[in-house]
């Protein structure tokens, strides 16, 4: 068991810093002259040379600090290679000094958009280590803010992604219905981003009262305004002449890069743990669940599988509001020890998080703090596909494909 | 004497108009986009609904430093935006704005005058894109020339068909020579004039040589304070030409009811009405690539700016 752990821990080390290796295309035209920065850079008489292009670390497109070197043959793309690590804050070493309560702080922060999300990983793997049984309350408006936290870092990427193929209105739309939603997670939990609202043995607290109402009356805002998403931006012409075509993956490369979420599903895996490997209340929900596919793997694909998952999230919402109006009044936690320790042992919980996979192998040597806490975050695999989507593109394709990959920098640094 | 006395007087008032309506046209756009996008806008500066926010963006451009990147091409990079901005400057003496020499010169070849001195403040990009040692710079000068082989022709194009209609290159010939039903006679015309105008404004949706997702405004990059505002107020001074001179050549400029004492009114009105499809065009849609506008140019626009060539002609021919 502990084997395991070093091994895992050895691998992820040097994983985080790589660097990856250019694709065999450069390899071959590894001889030509690379220019430096100065007037009319990349012009030698009537030739041109490959020209290195640093988009990032500081780039709008890139939503915070990912760097990709780009090769560029005028506007083409000849290689690509993504750079990460400027955001590494060392995670899986802080889980390892701190107790599982402090854990749940510190697992939210990785995919800043997912908060909710990432603190079910961690307290359903303790949970399991522990055998505890969750009050039936807990589990279902685990469900509930789960898909509300969906939903909300879905319209982050339904309207952050026209912005960088230039659109700059539905981007204003996206936030204000974020902000209906977030306002909603706000009175449950006091954060409007990370949440913190999951424990051990089920939530903080119970809901303030007449918030379920509101949680109905929200998500059907929410849901009204949806067709700004269906019309405005997928309706429009640029758009899908943007998109179309446009980054197309294969099957294959996506489960070769172990890549998942609403990426992998666009290009026709239909895979989804919510109801594959089901946690939380999903498996009750089976008929209002519907995992999302697209055969055609493009960006507008992608695109369209988060259009159509944030609809059946907040189809979700209401069906979990629905039962919790039915469930008899009962705790929606457990009491705790004053020290939680972990019996010794070890336990892999992955969760259907809005960007993918997310994952938390852990380790326990039976102390109050984990001896070993493994983070397997989606961003961090799906982001790997730049390598092979981008060669062969355009600079403009470039950020239409970016922004399609739906990643946070955090969940890829960790 | 007096002869030299006006020809100052009608100077400066060019001048005034050239430094007052972009300034008018960019608060619209603040104010006109905020709203579409369900905002205020700016709401603070000079009191009544933030009036004199781009007079206050002006200020603090002035205040900043000006930087010249050490690798760059100093004279060039230095006189870029110049060259960005006065061509508009020197259109907008031509522009007919009333009945009765209610223009700044009355040229014989206005039409030649006017499209050739459009075409030259599109070397500030590409001098800034040159001139600037930065890569983005250069993709973005780079995409401003393609861009430029793209509008040039349908605009021509679309031009002379006013022109031939008119049997003069004279603006204001044009515009003694109009009548109420040009405008759907000329409507397609008009809508590759337009279109292919703001695709040399470099706007939405025909805005990738500044893309600042993509490449952080291009040609602009590098600039700050004083020179990166006059290529702002070029890019609205540009905005200002093109819908004055499509409502002068296919809206019928200053022709409407009383067109003999509000033929100027008529004039404003038409421009700021295109204006605001301008601005309402970049609010609704993303951005073209660059091979897309490529291929709306060569298979769309010209063609269309062709038949209506020939329909001019043949309408022409008919009515002779």
């Amino acid at each position: 068991m502990a084997d395991r752990g070093v091994a895992d821990r050895a691998v992820t080390g040097a994983g985080d810093g790589r660097l990856w290796p250019m694709t065999s295309s450069t390899a071959a035209k590894g001889t030509r002259r690379e220019t430096v920065v100065g007037i009319g850079a990349g012009a030698t008489e009537l030739g041109t040379n490959d020209m290195v292009l640093n988009i990032g670390p500081q780039h709008p497109s890139t939503h915070g600090v990912l760097r990709i070197k780009l090769r560029l043959d005028g506007e083409l793309i000849t290689a690509a290679e993504p750079v990460i690590g400027y955001m590494h804050r060392g995670a899986e070493k802080l889980f390892e000094a701190r107790d599982y309560r402090q854990i749940i702080m510190l697992a939210n922060r990785h995919d800043w958009l997912s908060a909710f999300a990432n603190e079910l990983g961690v307290v359903l793997g303790v949970e399991r280590m522990l055998g505890m049984e969750v009050p039936e309350r807990a589990t279902w408006t685990r469900t509930l803010l789960a898909e509300l936290n969906r939903v909300l870092n879905h319209l982050m990427f339904l309207g952050s992604y026209p912005l960088e193929l230039g659109g700059i209105t539905p981007v204003f739309h996206a936030f204000a219905e974020r902000e209906q939603l977030q306002s909603l997670m706000e009175e449950a939990s006091g954060g409007r981003m990370h949440f913190m609202f999951n424990r051990v043995g089920g939530l903080k607290e119970d809901l303030p009262a007449g918030w379920y109402d509101r949680a109905r009356a929200a998500v059907a805002a929410v849901r009204g305004r949806m067709p700004v998403f269906d019309d405005l931006v997928l309706g429009n012409e640029i758009f899908r002449a943007r998109t179309r075509g446009v980054g197309v993956l294969a099957p294959e490369t996506v489960q070769a890069y172990g890549a998942s979420g609403p990426i992998a599903r666009a290009c026709g895996l239909d895979f989804d743990l919510r109801r594959d490997e089901t946690y939380l209340s999903y498996g009750e929900l089976g008929d209002v669940l519907r995992v999302v596919t697209r055969e055609e793997g493009d960006c507008l694909a992608r695109f369209e599988c988060l259009l159509d998952q944030s609809h059946n999230s907040l189809d979700l919402a209401d069906a979990c509001l629905d039962r919790i109006a039915g469930l008899a009044p009962g705790p929606v936690n457990q009491r705790l020890p004053k020290v939680l320790k972990a019996p010794e042992g070890q336990t892999y919980t992955w969760t259907e998080n809005p960007l993918g996979i997310n994952g938390y192998y852990l380790v326990s040597h039976g102390d109050k703090t984990p001896w070993r806490l493994k983070l397997r975050s989606a961003s961090f695999n799906n982001i790997q596909l730049l390598g092979e989507l981008l060669p062969g593109t355009l600079v403009a394709d470039m950020v239409a494909i970016l922004g399609s990959l739906f990643f946070v920098v955090g969940d890829i640094d960790k | 004497m007096i002869t030299a006395l006006e020809a100052l007087l009608r100077c400066v008032v060019i001048l005034v108009v050239f430094l007052v309506l972009p300034l008018v046209i960019g608060q619209t756009e603040h104010k006109v986009m905020a709203h579409m996008q369900g905002r205020l806008g700016p709401m603070y500066a000079g009191g009544f609904h933030g009036w004199a926010q781009l007079v206050a963006d002006g200020v603090k451009f002035a205040q900043k430093e000006d930087i010249v990147p050490a690798d760059a091409d100093r004279r060039i990079f230095q006189l870029a935006p110049a060259v960005a901005l006065l061509p508009y400057l020197l259109v907008l003496v031509a522009i007919p704005v009333g009945p009765g020499g209610f223009v700044g010169q009355d040229l014989d070849a206005g039409l030649f005058f006017v499209l050739a001195v459009m075409g030259i403040g599109v070397l500030g990009s590409l001098m800034a894109g040159w001139a600037s040692a930065n890569k983005f710079s250069l993709l973005g000068g780079i995409r401003t020339a393609a861009q430029l082989l793209a509008y040039e022709l349908p605009m021509l194009l679309a031009a002379a068909s006013v022109a031939m209609a008119a049997g003069t290159v004279s603006l204001t010939g044009i515009m003694g020579a109009f009548h109420w039903w040009w405008v759907p006679w000329q409507i397609v015309g008009g809508f590759v004039f337009f279109t292919a105008g703001l695709a040399e404004l470099q706007r939405p949706p025909f805005d990738m040589p500044v893309a600042d997702s993509e490449i952080i405004f291009g040609a602009y990059t590098e600039y700050t304070g004083l020179r990166f505002a006059l290529f702002l107020l070029s890019e609205y001074a540009g905005i200002l030409v093109l819908c004055a001179l499509t409502s002068v050549l296919f809206l019928g400029g200053w022709h409407g009811p009383l067109a003999g004492d509000l033929g100027w009114l008529w004039t404003l009105l038409k421009t700021f009405a295109l204006a605001f499809v301008v601005i309402w065009l970049r609010v609704t849609y993303p951005r073209l690539r660059e091979d897309q506008l490529m291929r709306f140019a060569w298979t769309v626009l010209i063609p269309l700016a062709l038949a209506q060539l020939a329909l001019t002609g043949i309408v022409k021919v008919v009515i002779s």
